[in-house]
Protein backbone atom coordinates (compact mmCIF):
# COMPACT_ATOMS: atom_id res chain seq x y z
CA UNK A 1 0.00 0.00 0.00
CA UNK A 2 2.61 2.38 0.67
CA UNK A 3 4.83 1.84 -2.06
CA UNK A 4 1.55 2.23 -3.82
CA UNK A 5 0.85 5.78 -2.70
CA UNK A 6 4.61 6.69 -3.34
CA UNK A 7 4.36 5.47 -6.60
CA UNK A 8 1.24 7.31 -7.06
CA UNK A 9 2.91 10.58 -5.67
CA UNK A 10 6.08 10.47 -7.66
CA UNK A 11 4.19 9.35 -10.86
CA UNK A 12 2.23 12.73 -10.44
CA UNK A 13 4.86 14.90 -9.45
CA UNK A 14 6.62 13.58 -12.42
CA UNK A 15 3.42 13.88 -14.88
CA UNK A 16 3.30 17.67 -13.59
CA UNK A 17 6.76 18.63 -13.92
CA UNK A 18 6.22 16.99 -18.07
CA UNK A 19 3.14 18.95 -18.19
CA UNK A 20 4.23 21.84 -17.14
CA UNK A 21 7.53 21.73 -19.78
CA UNK A 22 4.96 21.92 -22.45
CA UNK A 23 2.74 24.75 -20.52
CA UNK A 24 5.59 27.32 -20.22
CA UNK A 25 7.08 29.03 -23.37
CA UNK A 26 10.26 30.69 -21.34
CA UNK A 27 12.52 27.94 -21.99
CA UNK A 28 13.96 28.64 -17.96
CA UNK A 29 11.12 27.06 -16.87
CA UNK A 30 10.79 24.23 -19.20
CA UNK A 31 13.87 23.28 -17.66
CA UNK A 32 13.32 23.70 -14.40
CA UNK A 33 10.19 21.34 -14.22
CA UNK A 34 12.45 18.86 -16.10
CA UNK A 35 14.64 18.99 -13.49
CA UNK A 36 11.14 18.00 -11.38
CA UNK A 37 11.09 15.24 -13.71
CA UNK A 38 14.18 13.37 -13.49
CA UNK A 39 13.99 13.94 -9.45
CA UNK A 40 10.90 12.30 -9.14
CA UNK A 41 12.08 9.86 -11.97
CA UNK A 42 15.17 8.86 -9.07
CA UNK A 43 12.47 8.22 -6.65
CA UNK A 44 10.63 5.78 -9.01
CA UNK A 45 14.18 3.61 -9.52
CA UNK A 46 14.63 3.70 -5.58
CA UNK A 47 10.58 2.26 -5.33
CA UNK A 48 11.87 -0.39 -8.30
CA UNK A 49 14.79 -1.05 -6.12
CA UNK A 50 17.78 0.32 -8.21
CA UNK A 51 19.40 2.15 -6.33
CA UNK A 52 22.74 2.83 -8.75
CA UNK A 53 20.32 3.78 -11.64
CA UNK A 54 18.53 6.22 -8.81
CA UNK A 55 22.07 7.77 -8.03
CA UNK A 56 23.32 8.21 -11.30
CA UNK A 57 19.88 9.46 -12.51
CA UNK A 58 20.52 12.55 -9.87
CA UNK A 59 24.16 13.26 -10.36
CA UNK A 60 24.26 12.74 -14.36
CA UNK A 61 21.05 13.89 -15.56
CA UNK A 62 19.40 16.42 -13.24
CA UNK A 63 23.06 17.86 -12.18
CA UNK A 64 25.62 17.61 -14.92
CA UNK A 65 23.27 17.64 -18.30
CA UNK A 66 20.89 20.26 -16.63
CA UNK A 67 23.51 22.13 -15.79
CA UNK A 68 24.53 22.58 -19.08
CA UNK A 69 21.19 23.19 -20.12
CA UNK A 70 20.43 26.01 -17.69
CA UNK A 71 24.51 27.04 -18.70
CA UNK A 72 23.36 27.23 -22.54
CA UNK A 73 20.04 28.88 -21.70
CA UNK A 74 21.63 31.89 -19.76
CA UNK A 75 24.88 32.01 -22.12
CA UNK A 76 22.45 32.59 -25.20
CA UNK A 77 19.92 34.65 -22.91
CA UNK A 78 17.30 32.59 -24.51
CA UNK A 79 13.81 34.44 -24.37
CA UNK A 80 10.17 33.49 -24.36
CA UNK A 81 9.65 31.84 -27.55
CA UNK A 82 7.47 33.32 -30.32
CA UNK A 83 4.65 31.35 -32.64
CA UNK A 84 4.19 31.35 -36.03
CA UNK A 85 2.04 30.19 -38.49
CA UNK A 86 3.91 26.71 -38.80
CA UNK A 87 3.67 26.18 -35.19
CA UNK A 88 -0.21 26.28 -35.00
CA UNK A 89 0.33 23.58 -38.06
CA UNK A 90 1.99 21.60 -35.93
CA UNK A 91 -0.38 22.12 -32.30
CA UNK A 92 -2.95 20.78 -34.74
CA UNK A 93 -1.09 18.11 -35.87
CA UNK A 94 1.22 17.13 -32.68
CA UNK A 95 -1.13 16.95 -30.01
CA UNK A 96 -3.86 14.48 -31.29
CA UNK A 97 -1.12 12.55 -33.04
CA UNK A 98 0.51 12.13 -29.29
CA UNK A 99 -3.02 11.58 -27.43
CA UNK A 100 -3.42 8.63 -29.99
CA UNK A 101 0.18 7.25 -30.00
CA UNK A 102 -0.49 7.16 -25.88
CA UNK A 103 -3.92 5.80 -25.56
CA UNK A 104 -2.47 2.90 -28.15
CA UNK A 105 0.50 2.75 -25.98
CA UNK A 106 -1.94 2.77 -22.59
CA UNK A 107 -4.45 0.36 -24.34
CA UNK A 108 -2.17 -2.08 -25.03
CA UNK A 109 -0.17 -2.90 -21.95
CA UNK A 110 -3.36 -2.01 -19.70
CA UNK A 111 -5.51 -4.79 -21.20
CA UNK A 112 -3.02 -6.90 -23.40
CA UNK A 113 -0.31 -7.78 -21.39
CA UNK A 114 -0.89 -10.29 -18.47
CA UNK A 115 -0.02 -7.74 -15.59
CA UNK A 116 2.25 -9.50 -13.15
CA UNK A 117 3.26 -7.33 -10.22
CA UNK A 118 6.46 -5.95 -9.82
CA UNK A 119 8.51 -7.47 -6.58
CA UNK A 120 9.75 -4.14 -5.12
CA UNK A 121 13.11 -3.82 -2.83
CA UNK A 122 14.17 -7.15 -4.29
CA UNK A 123 17.93 -5.93 -3.37
CA UNK A 124 19.45 -6.61 -7.01
CA UNK A 125 20.14 -3.25 -8.18
CA UNK A 126 23.40 -1.82 -6.09
CA UNK A 127 26.60 -0.99 -7.19
CA UNK A 128 28.23 -4.40 -6.39
CA UNK A 129 26.34 -5.94 -8.79
CA UNK A 130 26.24 -3.66 -11.71
CA UNK A 131 30.06 -3.69 -11.47
CA UNK A 132 30.38 -7.24 -12.03
CA UNK A 133 28.18 -7.08 -15.09
CA UNK A 134 30.00 -3.80 -16.30
CA UNK A 135 33.29 -5.02 -16.11
CA UNK A 136 32.53 -8.78 -16.83
CA UNK A 137 30.18 -9.29 -19.72
CA UNK A 138 29.62 -5.48 -20.47
CA UNK A 139 33.54 -4.65 -20.76
CA UNK A 140 33.73 -4.07 -24.42
CA UNK A 141 30.38 -1.09 -24.74
CA UNK A 142 31.85 0.28 -21.77
CA UNK A 143 35.04 1.32 -23.29
CA UNK A 144 33.66 2.13 -26.11
CA UNK A 145 31.24 4.48 -24.25
CA UNK A 146 34.77 5.99 -23.11
CA UNK A 147 35.83 6.57 -26.76
CA UNK A 148 32.18 7.68 -27.30
CA UNK A 149 32.90 10.56 -24.36
CA UNK A 150 36.18 11.46 -25.69
CA UNK A 151 35.34 12.20 -29.34
CA UNK A 152 31.64 14.18 -28.08
CA UNK A 153 33.86 16.32 -25.55
CA UNK A 154 36.61 17.01 -28.49
CA UNK A 155 33.32 17.62 -30.91
CA UNK A 156 31.84 20.07 -28.31
CA UNK A 157 34.79 21.99 -27.57
CA UNK A 158 35.16 22.44 -31.56
CA UNK A 159 31.69 23.22 -32.45
CA UNK A 160 31.50 25.80 -29.27
CA UNK A 161 34.86 27.84 -30.08
CA UNK A 162 34.72 31.01 -31.89
CA UNK A 163 35.88 30.34 -35.56
CA UNK A 164 38.65 32.92 -35.06
CA UNK A 165 39.99 30.52 -32.36
CA UNK A 166 40.17 28.07 -34.96
CA UNK A 167 41.62 29.88 -37.15
CA UNK A 168 44.30 31.29 -35.09
CA UNK A 169 45.75 27.86 -34.02
CA UNK A 170 46.37 26.84 -37.86
CA UNK A 171 49.89 27.17 -38.63
CA UNK A 172 49.58 29.22 -41.44
CA UNK A 173 52.46 31.74 -42.86
CA UNK A 174 51.24 35.03 -41.38
CA UNK A 175 48.85 36.81 -42.69
CA UNK A 176 48.24 40.90 -41.41
CA UNK A 177 44.14 38.92 -40.83
CA UNK A 178 45.47 36.94 -38.66
CA UNK A 179 48.12 39.08 -36.90
CA UNK A 180 44.97 41.14 -35.87
CA UNK A 181 42.69 37.96 -34.65
CA UNK A 182 45.74 36.71 -32.49
CA UNK A 183 46.15 40.02 -31.04
CA UNK A 184 42.17 40.53 -30.17
CA UNK A 185 42.85 36.95 -28.51
CA UNK A 186 45.48 37.94 -26.38
CA UNK A 187 43.30 40.39 -25.76
CA UNK A 188 40.62 38.66 -24.12
CA UNK B 1 3.44 -4.61 -4.85
CA UNK B 2 2.50 -2.08 -7.91
CA UNK B 3 1.69 -4.06 -10.91
CA UNK B 4 3.97 -3.33 -14.04
CA UNK B 5 1.60 -1.55 -16.31
CA UNK B 6 1.29 1.27 -14.20
CA UNK B 7 5.12 1.87 -14.62
CA UNK B 8 5.04 1.22 -18.53
CA UNK B 9 1.49 4.01 -18.49
CA UNK B 10 3.67 6.49 -16.34
CA UNK B 11 6.78 5.68 -19.12
CA UNK B 12 4.11 6.55 -21.76
CA UNK B 13 2.76 9.54 -20.55
CA UNK B 14 6.28 11.10 -20.52
CA UNK B 15 7.50 9.27 -23.83
CA UNK B 16 4.05 11.35 -25.03
CA UNK B 17 4.72 14.40 -23.40
CA UNK B 18 8.36 14.43 -25.27
CA UNK B 19 6.80 13.84 -28.86
CA UNK B 20 4.31 16.92 -28.10
CA UNK B 21 6.97 18.97 -26.92
CA UNK B 22 9.35 17.26 -29.76
CA UNK B 23 6.19 18.97 -32.48
CA UNK B 24 4.95 22.24 -30.84
CA UNK B 25 7.71 23.62 -29.07
CA UNK B 26 9.24 26.09 -31.65
CA UNK B 27 12.46 27.03 -29.39
CA UNK B 28 15.61 24.58 -30.35
CA UNK B 29 16.88 24.30 -26.06
CA UNK B 30 13.18 23.36 -25.35
CA UNK B 31 12.76 20.66 -28.46
CA UNK B 32 16.32 19.35 -27.06
CA UNK B 33 14.71 18.94 -23.77
CA UNK B 34 11.99 17.29 -25.47
CA UNK B 35 14.19 14.56 -26.50
CA UNK B 36 15.59 14.07 -22.97
CA UNK B 37 12.19 13.71 -21.88
CA UNK B 38 11.36 11.12 -24.18
CA UNK B 39 15.16 9.12 -23.17
CA UNK B 40 13.61 9.40 -19.73
CA UNK B 41 10.46 7.84 -20.21
CA UNK B 42 12.57 4.77 -22.50
CA UNK B 43 14.56 4.77 -19.00
CA UNK B 44 11.54 4.22 -16.62
CA UNK B 45 10.68 1.25 -18.68
CA UNK B 46 13.84 -0.09 -19.36
CA UNK B 47 14.23 -0.37 -15.19
CA UNK B 48 10.46 -1.51 -14.65
CA UNK B 49 11.32 -4.23 -17.03
CA UNK B 50 14.74 -5.48 -15.05
CA UNK B 51 12.52 -5.26 -11.81
CA UNK B 52 10.20 -7.29 -13.33
CA UNK B 53 12.25 -10.05 -14.70
CA UNK B 54 15.36 -9.72 -12.02
CA UNK B 55 17.95 -9.18 -14.91
CA UNK B 56 20.07 -6.20 -14.14
CA UNK B 57 20.71 -6.10 -18.13
CA UNK B 58 18.22 -3.39 -18.17
CA UNK B 59 19.79 -1.51 -15.72
CA UNK B 60 23.00 -1.64 -17.78
CA UNK B 61 21.00 -0.63 -20.83
CA UNK B 62 19.94 2.56 -18.85
CA UNK B 63 23.68 3.27 -17.87
CA UNK B 64 24.35 3.46 -21.43
CA UNK B 65 21.75 5.77 -22.27
CA UNK B 66 22.55 8.48 -20.12
CA UNK B 67 25.98 7.97 -21.26
CA UNK B 68 24.97 8.74 -24.32
CA UNK B 69 22.59 11.39 -23.56
CA UNK B 70 25.79 12.80 -22.05
CA UNK B 71 27.43 13.08 -25.03
CA UNK B 72 24.58 14.22 -27.02
CA UNK B 73 23.76 17.12 -24.84
CA UNK B 74 27.32 18.13 -24.94
CA UNK B 75 27.35 18.22 -28.80
CA UNK B 76 23.73 19.37 -29.28
CA UNK B 77 24.44 22.36 -27.12
CA UNK B 78 27.32 23.27 -28.78
CA UNK B 79 25.56 22.79 -32.29
CA UNK B 80 23.07 24.94 -30.43
CA UNK B 81 25.58 27.69 -29.82
CA UNK B 82 26.86 27.30 -33.09
CA UNK B 83 23.42 27.92 -34.69
CA UNK B 84 23.12 31.04 -32.21
CA UNK B 85 26.50 32.88 -33.38
CA UNK B 86 25.62 32.53 -37.01
CA UNK B 87 21.45 33.36 -37.23
CA UNK B 88 21.47 35.48 -33.82
CA UNK B 89 18.17 33.16 -33.07
CA UNK B 90 16.61 30.01 -31.37
CA UNK B 91 13.37 29.46 -33.22
CA UNK B 92 13.52 26.73 -35.47
CA UNK B 93 10.92 28.40 -37.82
CA UNK B 94 13.46 31.09 -38.63
CA UNK B 95 16.46 28.22 -38.82
CA UNK B 96 15.69 27.00 -42.65
CA UNK B 97 18.79 27.67 -44.36
CA UNK B 98 21.85 24.65 -44.62
CA UNK B 99 24.16 27.69 -45.86
CA UNK B 100 23.89 31.71 -44.92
Amino acid sequence: MLHLILFLFFGTLCVAGAVNLLAHTHPINSALSLIVVMASLAGEYLLLGAEFVAAIQVIVYAGAIMVLFIFVIMLLNAGAEEHSGGSRIAILLGIPGAVIGFVLVAWTVLFHANTVSVPIGAEHGGPTEIARLLFGPFLLPFEITSVLILIAIMGAVVLASKPEAIAKRQPHPVSSETHELAGAGKGR
Amino acid sequence: MVPLSYYLVLSGILFGCGVLGFLIKRNIITIFMSIELMLNGVNLSFVAFAAQWHALSGQIFVFFVMVVAAAEAAVGLAIIIAVYRTRETLNVDQVNLLKL
